[in-house]
């Protein structure tokens, strides 16, 4: 599958496409198949996201999880500041990154 | 240290409206995202892995208390509570909100600061030596001249466009603590035949992918023509540094592909073109802003410590350096605490620090390549006072140069380029030497990561260098041996096929180990390397 | 193509401008376009006859023009030196301390938005093609 992602223009935020918005849990991103350039494209345009790409990712305990583990410490932040993580109370999320 | 005056001042200021009219047109969509770039990263600012990133400049490393503690409120205010030392003496900011980076850069000038072409294809902030000053073999303070050519280089009409970034070093010692020759120019103070001050320049240096060390292609360009000859050696540079490659763009490049000989000629020509243009500030400049730098009321005391409590000797004796009046020593706070993030440091740490250079260092800071802070004119009589503030802090780690003192960029945990988390392989070496106990027995040992091959971590230039890799989407690190960029600069030469994350810290210390075997009397572990070669290690790395 | 700006008042050259290899080879035109791999100084023994000259910049990121203007007017060219191309207002008033003295951009600049970049530094560090004083003259008593 193919996940939609880039930053928030203010805030510089990494966000997702949800079918119809951006947001900040991968858990919300959705697949975006074939339409990811034109998504992109059109949400550039209007400024809703800065620099959107799409990448590839699997279904995991039916979640996505992107194949690329870049991508995956970009959906919860750095792995050596957990504290800093969006998910800083889950023992398990740093098992889901590496 | 540098004051502004009020030229200086609305230079700052303007540049700060500057760019709050940019961010306004980008966020009103009136520049494009490929228009904007090259303008916010020109004042330093990325978009980074999570969010923004500002990389804020800190001149030649030279900060007092205020700025400190204006760079501490920064991190609170506009960040999340902390700040990471970078290896060119800078300071970056990792969530940076666009909306909010011109009132944080107008925070910065309020304090003399500013984060003016700490990016981008222009002349960089300009590193020096982070003993200078202090350091008891140095020729003269190097910092006025780096002064001199911040100011020359800063919002250049002509250099505003070249071909790729361009980094500046300025150092005044025979000893090199600042990688001069690892830079685009590297600029050493010296002194001809005749006693008279002039700068020798070495130019086409550089690490990143292809790493090379700059030649010297003058050894003395007098001090009332040093504006002139860094001009004729930038212009040759934008006009003929290659621009059909992005890899092959830096003046390492385009050096070595003339050759030195003919790169000097053309800048030689240039530079007696240049003399008769009027672009050089007259002495009187070079004056004004060298009595800025003035040596502080150094006064007498003790000579020697106390040294029966062991951990504050051992303390005093790895992590302070001599200095040019006896009574003093320059102190290196370590941002290297074992198991720590090389080169973080909380807001609550740079205020402590802050304090510290206000009551025992002249109010003065120092940021070091290697991502430390030296406080460097601190009284031999105050140094048990000032270690146990810091040791109640976490600041006291006795570390300087051993193999826990790890330089290591941000790596895959913050940056887009990286490949491979550069900072968990630093923290797993620490935790090792530190629980085995062989960092004592090693000496210096300088230890460098790089998580990609544009070499922030300064891999090349380790005694033991690891450069992180992306192997079919695993990472993977490979080991250099034998880099140094001091005044015995070399490159590092990769010993074979990479490691696993766990088994890049056994081949760490299996290395270690090989030098703890063969080492003679007195040699540090670059001296065995260089004389044994690379093959015992080779031998019992992968034998 | 938007409209040309200039920053001089004599009448501008109504024809086009030859390549710098053209002008080299047939020495009758008085207009020249000098692209960014261009060397500016083969201009420098016939800059008497030269009544315009255009540095093309075909990209912005590309600053080799710079150097072209700033040598021409080293060389004491005092012809039109005209900014042609991928030019931005955010680069104007590096250009006119170059020596550019009209523009020609890809695209139209906001007017408004050209005054306020012409007009936004008081100061300068550096001497460069124009003849405005730097701070470091300022600070050393020279009027």
């Amino acid at each position: 599958m193919k996940l939609l992602t880039g930053n928030d223009l203010k805030s510089g935020a990494v966000v997702w496409w949800t079918g119809h918005d951006w947001s900040l849990h991968i858990e919300d991103a959705v697949n975006a198949g074939d339409r990811a350039d034109e998504i992109a494209q059109r949400e550039e345009a209007a400024r809703r996201v800065n620099g959107p790409y799409a990448v590839d990712a699997e279904q995991r305990e039916g979640k996505a999880r992107p194949l690329h583990i870049k991508e995956r410490i970009r959906a919860l932040g750095p792995t050596v500041r957990p504290d800093l993580t969006l998910k800083p109370a889950d023992p398990d999320h740093r098992d889901w990154v590496i | 240290m540098y004051q502004y005056d009020s030229y200086d001042q609305a230079m700052v200021d303007t540049r700060v409206e500057e760019f709050r009219d940019q961010t306004r047109r980008r966020l009103e969509g009136k520049l494009t995202e490929a228009q904007f770039t090259p303008m916010r990263l020109k004042n330093g600012l990325y978009l980074q892995l999570h969010a923004y990133m500002l990389r804020v400049a800190v001149p030649y490393g030279t900060l007092n208390s205020r700025q400190m503690h204006a760079l501490a409120d920064i991190a609170d205010k506009y960040d999340r509570g902390y700040g990471h030392f970078t290896t060119r003496q800078n300071i970056q900011y990792n969530w940076i909100k666009l909306e909010e980076a011109p009132d944080l850069l107008a925070d910065l000038a309020k304090v003399e600061m500013h984060a003016i072409q700490t990016s981008g294809n222009c002349i960089r902030n300009i590193s020096s030596d982070h003993f200078a000053g202090a350091a008891a073999d140095e020729l003269v303070d190097p910092r006025p001249y780096a002064e001199l050519l911040r100011q020359w280089s800063s919002f250049h009409p002509e250099f505003n466009a070249l071909p790729r970034k361009f980094k500046i070093a300025v150092i005044a010692s025979d000893t090199d603590r600042a990688a001069m020759r690892l830079h685009d120019i590297g600029i050493q103070i010296v002194k001809n035949d005749a006693g008279e001050l002039g700068t020798a320049f070495y130019v086409g240096g550089g690490m990143g992918r292809t790493p090379m060390i700059a030649p010297c292609i003058r050894d003395f360009v007098p001090l009332d023509q040093l504006v002139s000859y860094s001009e004729a050696c930038l212009r040759v540079y934008n006009r003929y540094g290659r621009r059909d490659n992005k890899y092959k763009a830096r003046i390492k490049i385009l050096v070595h592909e003339l050759g030195a000989e003919e790169y000097t000629r053309q800048v030689e020509e240039e530079f007696a073109h240049l003399l008769d243009q009027g672009i050089e500030p007259p002495i009187a400049e070079l004056e004004r802003i060298r009595t800025c730098f003035a040596d502080p009321a150094f006064g007498d005391g003790a000579r020697s410590v106390d040294r029966s409590d062991p951990d504050f000797a051992l303390w005093v004796d790895r992590n302070t350096v001599r200095h040019k009046h006896d009574a003093y020593v320059s102190a290196v706070i370590s941002l290297k605490p074992v198991g720590g993030i090389p080169g973080d440091a909380s807001a609550a740490q740079m205020h402590l620090m802050a304090e510290l250079a206000k009551e025992y260092s002249f109010d003065e800071l120092r940021v070091m390549h290697t991502q430390n802070i030296v406080l460097p004119h601190v009284k031999i009589a105050d140094l048990h006072a000032l270690w146990t503030r810091l040791d109640a802090d976490g600041l006291g780690a006795p570390n300087l140069d051993t193999i826990e003192d790890i330089i290591a960029c941000p790596g895959l945990d913050y940056c887009s380029l990286a490949n491979a988390r550069s900072i968990p392989v630093a923290q797993k070496i620490s935790e090792r030497f530190a629980a085995n106990g062989k960092t004592e027995a090693l000496g210096e040992l300088k230890l460098k990561i790089s998580g990609c091959i544009n070499a922030c971590g300064h891999h090349h230039a380790g005694h033991i260098g690891i450069l992180g890799v992306d192997r079919k989407g695993i990472e993977n690190y490979q080991l250099l041996l034998g880099g140094s960029e001091a005044e015995d600069c070399s490159l590092g030469k990769i010993t074979g096929p990479g490691f696993s994350e766990d088994g890049i810290v056994d081949a760490v210390e299996t290395a270690a180990d090989v030098y703890l075997r063969e080492r003679a009397k007195g040699e540090r572990f670059l001296d065995t390397y260089r004389r044994i070669g690379i093959e015992p290690f080779k031998e019992a790395l992968y034998g | 193509m938007a409209e040309i700006i200039r920053f001089r008042d004599d009448e501008p050259v109504d024809h086009p401008a030859v390549t710098v290899d053209s002008f080299l080879d047939q020495s009758n035109a008085n207009a020249v376009r000098v692209e960014p791999g261009d060397d500016a100084r083969e201009l420098i023994p016939h800059i008497g006859q030269l009544q315009l000259v255009e540095v093309n910049f075909p990209a912005f990121g590309d600053g080799r023009g710079y150097s072209s203007a700033r040598i021409l007017r080293e060389a004491g060219y005092d012809g039109e030196l005209r900014a042609v191309g991928d030019v931005l207002v955010d680069h104007v008033a590096y250009m006119r301390r170059c020596g550019f003295d009209a523009f020609e951009p890809d695209a139209a600049l906001n007017p408004d938005d050209l005054q306020t970049a012409l007009d936004r530094w008081p100061e300068i560090y550096q001497s460069a093609a124009d003849a405005r004083q730097p701070i470091w003259s300022k600070r050393h008593g020279a009027a």
